[in-house]
Order: C-alpha cells, then sequence, then structure tokens
C-alpha cells in the first residue's frame, strides 16, 4: 500500500515528466512548424494543413456561431436585469462588445475546438499508435512531428483567431438582437456604440489569448496520443484526458494572460 | 562484412533484462529468420534492427552504421535501405492501397507523377494486388493488407526487407502464399530478409539460417539442418511442441500450499 509521500511523490514526478513532455513537444513542434508552411515548405504537408484547416476551421462554423449567439443573448440579458436598474441599459453594448472581444469570444471557441479537434487529435494519433503507423512513419524516414503535428499545429495556429472573430461577431450580433427588441436601437447606431467601447487593444489582447490557446489544445492533444500505450481502451483514456487537460489549460491560460493584460494596463 | 551486426545487445525494460548481450551476423543476401516464443525477446531484437528503439548497451550495426549511437541523419539514410512489412500491415486507413504505395516515392524521390504511377503498379503487381490499389485498407482482407504493406516496404527498393511475424492472424493457405512472396522476392531482388515467426514451417521454409532466441539469448544460431538436429533440450520443446508446465503447476502447487497455510494472501 503506498504512503501518502509516495502518492504525492509519484503524481509530483508525473506532472513534471508532463510538463517536461509537453514542453519538448512545443519545441520540436515550432521547429516542424517550417514544413507545413506554404511555398518553403514541403507541398504535401501544406495540402494537409488545408485540410485541416478545413476539418477544425470551416466545419467548427455552425457550431461556434451558435454558441456565440446563446452566449451573446445571455451576456445580454443578464447584463441589462442589472443595468436596467440603473437606468444604464445601454451600457449592454458596451459590456456584450468589450465581454466578447477580450474574452467569451476566444475562450468560447477554445473550448469548441478543444472538445471537438482536440479529441480528434488525441484518438487520430492514439490509433496511429496502436497501429503501428507512427513507426511505420519512422521506418519510412519521416519525422511523425512533422508528417502529422505539423499540419495540425499550423491549421490550428490559423483558424483559432478566425474562428474567435467570427465568435465575437455573432455575440455582438446577439447583443442587437435583444437590444433591438428591448429598446428598437438600429443595428447602425448600435454598432457605432459598439465599435466605440472597443479599443484596438481588445481586438490584440484576444487575439493573442486565441494563439496562446491554439497551441494549448494542439500540444495537449497530440501528446496524448503520442503517449497511447496499448490498446483501444488506452486511445479512449488519452481522448478523454486531451479535452479535460486542454480545456483546464485553456482556462488557466486565460486568467494568466488576463492577470497580465490588466496588471500592465493593457485592459 | 556482415550487412547487419549485433554486437552485445543489452535491452532492459523497467530493470528487467529482456535482451542479454546478444551477437548476430547477418550477412548480405541471406534468409535470417528469428524463432522463439512468445516473450522471448525476438519483437524487441527486430524493434532494434530497425532502429526504433536505443538499447542500453552494445551496438546495432547496419550497413557500416551503428544504429543504436549515430545522429538522427545517418539513421534517417541507414532507414531508407529498410523496408519493414510490420505484423498488423501499419497502412494508412485514410489512404488508398496505392497512395500508401507510392507514399515513400512522393516523399522521399523527385520523380515525375507518371513515373510514381508506373512504380506503385510494379510494386502491386509482384505482390498480387494490382487490381486492388483504389481500394482502402479497411476494405481488404488481413492476407492482402499483409501483402500491401510488403508492396509499400518495397516501394524503395530497399537491401534489406524485414517482416515482424508475416504468417501471423493468416490461415494456412494464405501464411504459404506470403512464404511463397519472401522466396520470391529474395530470388528475384536479391534482398537481405530478417523475418520474426514463431511458426515453425514457415521459419523452415524461407529460412537460410535460423537464430533460436530464448528468453532474450540465443540458444542456437545455425543453418535448417543444424537447428533441425539439435539436441538442446529448450529446442527440442519448442521444435517438437512440447508444452513446458511442469514448471508452471510446481510453482502454483507451492503457492496453494502456502495460501493454505497461511502464508500467503491474494492480492
Amino acid at each position: 500500500m503506498p504512503t501518502l509521500v509516495e502518492n504525492v511523490g509519484r503524481r509530483t514526478l508525473n506532472l513534471f515528466d508532463y510538463v517536461g513532455g509537453l514542453t519538448l513537444q512545443l519545441g520540436a513542434g515550432v521547429r516542424a512548424l517550417g514544413a507545413a508552411l506554404p511555398i518553403v515548405g514541403n507541398r504535401n504537408r501544406w495540402k494537409a494543413s488545408v485540410r485541416q484547416m478545413m476539418e477544425i476551421g470551416v466545419d467548427a462554423l455552425p457550431m461556434v456561431g451558435l454558441m456565440s449567439l446563446c452566449a451573446g443573448f445571455i451576456l445580454a440579458m443578464q447584463g441589462a436585469s442589472e443595468l436596467k436598474r440603473f437606468g444604464a441599459i445601454r451600457y449592454v453594448i458596451d459590456l456584450v462588445a468589450v465581454g466578447f472581444t477580450r474574452e467569451l469570444g476566444p475562450l468560447l471557441t477554445a473550448i469548441a475546438v478543444s472538445g471537438r479537434s482536440g479529441s480528434a487529435f488525441s484518438a487520430e494519433i492514439g490509433t496511429m499508435m496502436v497501429t503501428e503507423e507512427v513507426d511505420a512513419l519512422h521506418v519510412m524516414a519521416f519525422d511523425p512531428l512533422q508528417f502529422v503535428m505539423a499540419p495540425k499545429f499550423l491549421a490550428t495556429l490559423i483558424v483559432l483567431p478566425c474562428l474567435s472573430t467570427l465568435a465575437n461577431a455573432c455575440g455582438i450580433l446577439a447583443g442587437w438582437i435583444f437590444m433591438f427588441f428591448s429598446t428598437n436601437i438600429g443595428f447602425g447606431l448600435y454598432m457605432r456604440y459598439a465599435l466605440d467601447s472597443i479599443v484596438m487593444h481588445d481586438v490584440v489582447s484576444g487575439l493573442i489569448k486565441s494563439l496562446a490557446f491554439a497551441i494549448i489544445i494542439v500540444q495537449v492533444g497530440c501528446l496524448e496520443g503520442f503517449r497511447v500505450r496499448g490498446g483501444p481502451e488506452a486511445v479512449g483514456h488519452s481522448t478523454t484526458a486531451a479535452v479535460v487537460r486542454s480545456t483546464f489549460l485553456v482556462i488557466v491560460a486565460d486568467a494568466i494572460f488576463t492577470a497580465i493584460f490588466y496588471f500592465t494596463g493593457m485592459s | 562484412m556482415p550487412l547487419i551486426s549485433i554486437r552485445d545487445l543489452v535491452v532492459e525494460y523497467d530493470g528487467r533484462r529482456v535482451l542479454d548481450g546478444l551477437n548476430l551476423d547477418i550477412e548480405q543476401g541471406e534468409t535470417m529468420v528469428l524463432l522463439g516464443g512468445s516473450g522471448s525477446g525476438k519483437s524487441t531484437l527486430l524493434r532494434h534492427i530497425i532502429g526504433l528503439e536505443r538499447p542500453r548497451s552494445g551496438q546495432v550495426i547496419v550497413k557500416g552504421t551503428d544504429i543504436a549511437r549515430c545522429s538522427p541523419a545517418e539513421l534517417k539514410l541507414v532507414r531508407r535501405s529498410i523496408g519493414v512489412a510490420f505484423q498488423s500491415g501499419a497502412l494508412f486507413n485514410s489512404l488508398s492501397v496505392e497512395d500508401n504505395v507510392a507514399l515513400p516515392l512522393r516523399e522521399h524521390t523527385a520523380l515525375a507523377p507518371s513515373i510514381i504511377d508506373l512504380m506503385v503498379w510494379m510494386k502491386l503487381l509482384v505482390v498480387g494486388l494490382a487490381q486492388f490499389g483504389k481500394l482502402r485498407p479497411q476494405e481488404i482482407s488481413g492476407g492482402m493488407k499483409k501483402r500491401a504493406a510488403v508492396a509499400r516496404a518495397l516501394a524503395l527498393d530497399p537491401e534489406i526487407l524485414v517482416f515482424d511475424e508475416p504468417s501471423a492472424g493468416l490461415d494456412p493457405i494464405v501464411a504459404a502464399e506470403l512464404d511463397d512472396l519472401i522466396l520470391l522476392l529474395k530470388r528475384a531482388f536479391q534482398m537481405t530478409v530478417v523475418v520474426v515467426t514463431h511458426e515453425l514451417d514457415s521459419a523452415f521454409r524461407i529460412a537460410d539460417r535460423i537464430a533460436m532466441l530464448y528468453k532474450g539469448s540465443f540458444l542456437a544460431v545455425g543453418t535448417k539442418d543444424e537447428i533441425r538436429s539439435s539436441q538442446d533440450s529448450r529446442i527440442r520443446k519448442f521444435l517438437d511442441r512440447i508444452p513446458d508446465t511442469s514448471a508452471h503447476f510446481q510453482s502454483a502447487e507451492k503457492d496453494l500450499e502456502r495460501y493454505l497455510q497461511g502464508e500467503m494472501v491474494l492480492q
């Protein structure tokens, strides 16, 4: 029966092992990224990246759009119920516009992509590990990081900020629909107020967060996949772990970034 | 000078010695069968010969390069002269059979697409799958998958062809067909062939020499006749298919006695 100290020690070592693995993979992944670039990289990897962009981005458009519309309505309604007590219902526009651009757009998108694509990365690579396809890549003198991970990495880095921008637009649109039925405000005036409330820092901080979330989702999903040992059951575990860990790390990273932006006066 | 030379190879997993100081030379153009029961270490040895794992100590010299110590670039170069047909086939399920075979040619050569198509057709013709190139791996039988894996292993005309359990999971007729294919490839292309198997019929049919593994050590390395006439009791047990139950039952009997006397608890 392991003692408490042994358990704590083992878990600490596992944590260091995981963080170390993630860091090493990130370094190797950044080096492998060049292979997926157009013109200077490998043509086949770029084609794979475009396919990934379609799967991660285009296929996720309805889901991200709908989630953001719903979240926009919720935020506007919750905000309005408090703000109207002070006769400040107009500030719902600022709340939705700033809230989505800085925070909700990137975060909701990252959670959706983590659940949808992070799990798919892990399942795909995990299955390749189980069926010896990764070994086959090694013996055919391919680098699995370039072959499997680089297209996913590049695609997510490009697609996540785009999806976040769409999420922002949908959230702000939902805010207008609510405000239209509450105050009969026109779309042009609503957008003028919304754009007045947003500054460039908000947009940039949202995009920086999106890039960080993209790195987390790809690296965690791929690491969980590459660590699969055993059979199909292990693939299932790794898929669950990929979603849980990447979502957790996305929220932790969001808190850190928000704190940095807050204390440095960027927000 | 042998094409593959293994010197004092020691492999350990979690302190458990799996291969214990192995020495073996495989000459150019010969078919070496690594024969042994389950857990004897033959698959581990194979993974070291193809550079998928690095040993604790010892050398694995392939074409004059110690692949246990060489740089990644040197390993990549050596790997291009080795074709591997994995036990499960390890074909990429997202690609058709012909795309699987074409993959190494597209990635490692600058050949025109029409030449690659021709070469792929020829490789598939050799393994009897010329009419099945458009199908996906999940649409063909187990035997066909193994032959497709051989076609992919042949894509870059390797000097060394490695088979991991070629007959495993196949009916006797398909297994015999695969043996014929190995013999044909050796005759036609003068390849050096390394086969890991526990199938006696197959081993004695295709081998020039057999290395008999037992608990991580070679019991004997010799020609088919030398192995057949061996008087080593462990080799005889394997060749005559005598189950090794006495030691197992003695141990179980002792455990039961200790349990009944209260000296042992069930875990």
